[in-house]
């Protein structure tokens, strides 16, 4: 028994093996990611606030971030929607062609994003399959901002659904039931039982939609039509600044965007966390 | 499950098919028919000159490069992830959350910024860059620099499959294997991995899928030259912008199908072993 641990930092645990599995981890962590992300904060560092400030601050760069930063948010939103419909539908109804469905809603996740972005744009651009109806209304998908949004929109799907998929499937139905037996009706306690439940979980998946949204290339870039001040978003603005070998205004940008995200990422933390303790009492 | 449920707790019939049909559209226009188009284009002109796209040297380059990406960054990613998980799945120690926030980073980052960051750590203006350049190392711009961006990108897919799985199993079957006195590598070949291979299995077919179809990552490292450091999504994005349209596509279709198999794989798995699968 002399082999008790008496280091605060780890519990005793009879298994082998810790000292390797998580020297290696981190070794690995440190190597592949947090070395090279420390870089670009050392390249920002060369410059001055004020550089930094009038590279973050110009037109172009603004522009940028307002039409990645909104449809982003955009994109989350239409997909909280949608996705809570079709997470329900799944749960809660069998058809035919339910598992189908099911496994569809992985393929934006495992799908190159650089063939999804090909396939959209052939399909929503003027003379293509869904493109050609809205050609006919006047709207212009494909080459515009709302071609972005499609795509975000692709992308992010799996992310709602896939998290509130098993928030469903947990749910008792007990408090549906209760609900009934007071008098609700259907829409109140789907409105004020069943949606609370849910909200945690939606804002999860709206924020891991949000954050893959943003920091899309692939799927985008064939259906933007990448005009400055108009199409931009901010991962093309950071390739074209790499490519004229300005790698201060590149890092700038990404580490304005990176902040940016945790930033939001963070205020969602915290709204979980308010919503969870008011949910509590 | 609905058919039990008393008729005030679910929805009345038109709803439930209203809403079933909202579903249905929003993935058949979103998500299908992309998935149709890849197809429909890459065979428009017929079998003949789909076959012809592959019957050639630049797309032969790219299939072998991205089978070579991968083969590198998927075995490391699955001996990260399985040792990862061990550590964190079967020991308690301080700062875990924090390890495991760290690992799912690569997810939160964009791809662009995945690849720019090592374009800015082994550019020649830096020191480790110019040691590589007076040793004749060529990273960035070559094989070895897509290689890492996979590897970045693709970094959490296996750990993170592993990770809620190994944490739910347990440690009392592998204690049990040490009391009766295996050594931490039988008890980990005899007890452990039969537990968790099928979790395993996806998490690699996961991880492979997005090694060989990544894209953002690879396009800022890879430079673009032509039967050199083209992997098939760079080629068909050189491709489809030269509008060979036909050839973009079934360069695209043959990722397309392997995704779709993992996919296939998945959902029959899932079937069998439900609670040794987690989704995404």
């Amino acid at each position: 028994m002399e082999k008790i641990s008496y280091c605060k930092f780890k519990k005793y645990s009879l298994l082998p093996g810790f000292k390797l599995t998580l020297g290696f981890t981190i070794f690995y962590l440190f190597l592949i990611v947090l070395i090279p992300l420390t870089q670009l904060f050392f390249n920002v560092a060369t410059l001055s606030l004020h550089q930094f400030w009038l590279i973050v601050t110009s037109p172009r760069v603004i522009h940028s971030f307002q039409l990645s930063f909104g449809l982003a948010c955009l994109a989350a939103i239409i997909n909280a929607f949608f996705g809570l419909i079709i997470a329900w539908v799944l749960v809660r109804y069998h058809f035919p062609g339910r598992k189908l469905i099911d496994a569809l809603i992985d393929l934006p996740f495992a799908l190159p994003t650089s063939i999804a972005g090909i396939a959209l744009t052939i399909l929503y651009a003027p003379q293509g399959w869904i493109g050609s109806y809205f050609t006919l209304l006047g709207l212009k998908i494909a080459f515009t901002p709302l071609g972005i949004l499609i795509a975000l929109i692709f992308v992010g799907l799996p992310f709602i659904v896939r998290t509130v998929q098993p928030a469903l499937e947990d749910m008792d139905a007990e408090w549906e039931e209760a609900a009934v037996c007071l008098g609700a009706s259907r829409w109140q306690t789907f409105t004020q039982v069943i949606f609370p439940m849910l909200a945690p979980a939606l804002l999860t998946g709206f924020a891991m939609a949000f954050a893959r949204a943003l920091g899309e290339y692939g799927a985008v870039i064939f259906i933007a039509g990448n005009i400055p001040n108009v199409s931009e978003i901010v991962p093309l603005l950071i390739i074209s600044k790499l490519e004229q070998f300005d790698y201060a205004g590149a890092s700038a940008i990404a580490v304005a965007m990176l902040l940016a995200s945790f930033l939001i990422l963070l205020m969602i933390n915290i709204l979980q966390k308010w919503n969870y303790n008011k949910m509590e009492k | 499950m609905s058919a039990h449920r008393l008729t005030q707790i679910t929805e009345t019939n038109w709803i439930k098919w209203l809403l079933i049909i909202i579903a249905v559209v929003f993935l058949g226009l979103l998500i299908v028919l992309p998935l149709i188009i890849v197809f429909t284009q890459a065979f428009a002109k017929g079998l003949s000159v789909f076959l012809n796209t592959f019957n050639n040297t630049d797309a032969i380059a790219a299939i072998k490069l991205t089978l070579l990406v991968a083969a590198i960054a998927v075995p490391l990613n699955i001996l990260f992830g399985i040792l990862a998980s061990w550590a964190i799945a079967k020991f308690d120690f301080r700062g875990k959350q924090l390890l495991i926030t760290l690992i799912e980073l690569p997810f939160a980052v964009s791809p662009v910024i995945s690849g720019l960051i090592y374009v800015l750590l082994l550019n020649t203006h830096t020191i480790f860059g110019q040691w590589l350049a007076a040793h004749h190392l060529q990273i960035i711009y070559a094989v070895p620099g897509l290689v890492i961006a996979t590897i970045f990108v693709t970094f959490p897919f296996v750990a993170r499959e592993l990770i809620p799985l190994m944490q739910e199993q347990g440690t009392e079957q592998e204690e049990a294997a040490v009391l009766l006195g295996a050594s931490g590598w039988q008890t980990f070949w005899y007890v452990t991995l039969p537990n968790i291979k099928w979790g395993l299995l996806y998490g690699t077919l996961l991880c492979n899928a997005r090694a060989m179809g990544e894209f953002g990552a690879v396009s800022v490292v890879s430079g673009h030259i032509q039967g050199l450091t083209n992997t098939i999504p760079l080629y068909v994005e050189s491709l489809y912008n030269e509008y060979n349209f036909v050839a973009a596509f079934a360069m695209a279709s043959i990722l397309t199908l392997l995704v779709l198999l993992t996919l296939l794989f998945k959902t029959l798995l899932e079937h069998k072993y439900s609670r040794e699968i987690v989704s995404i």
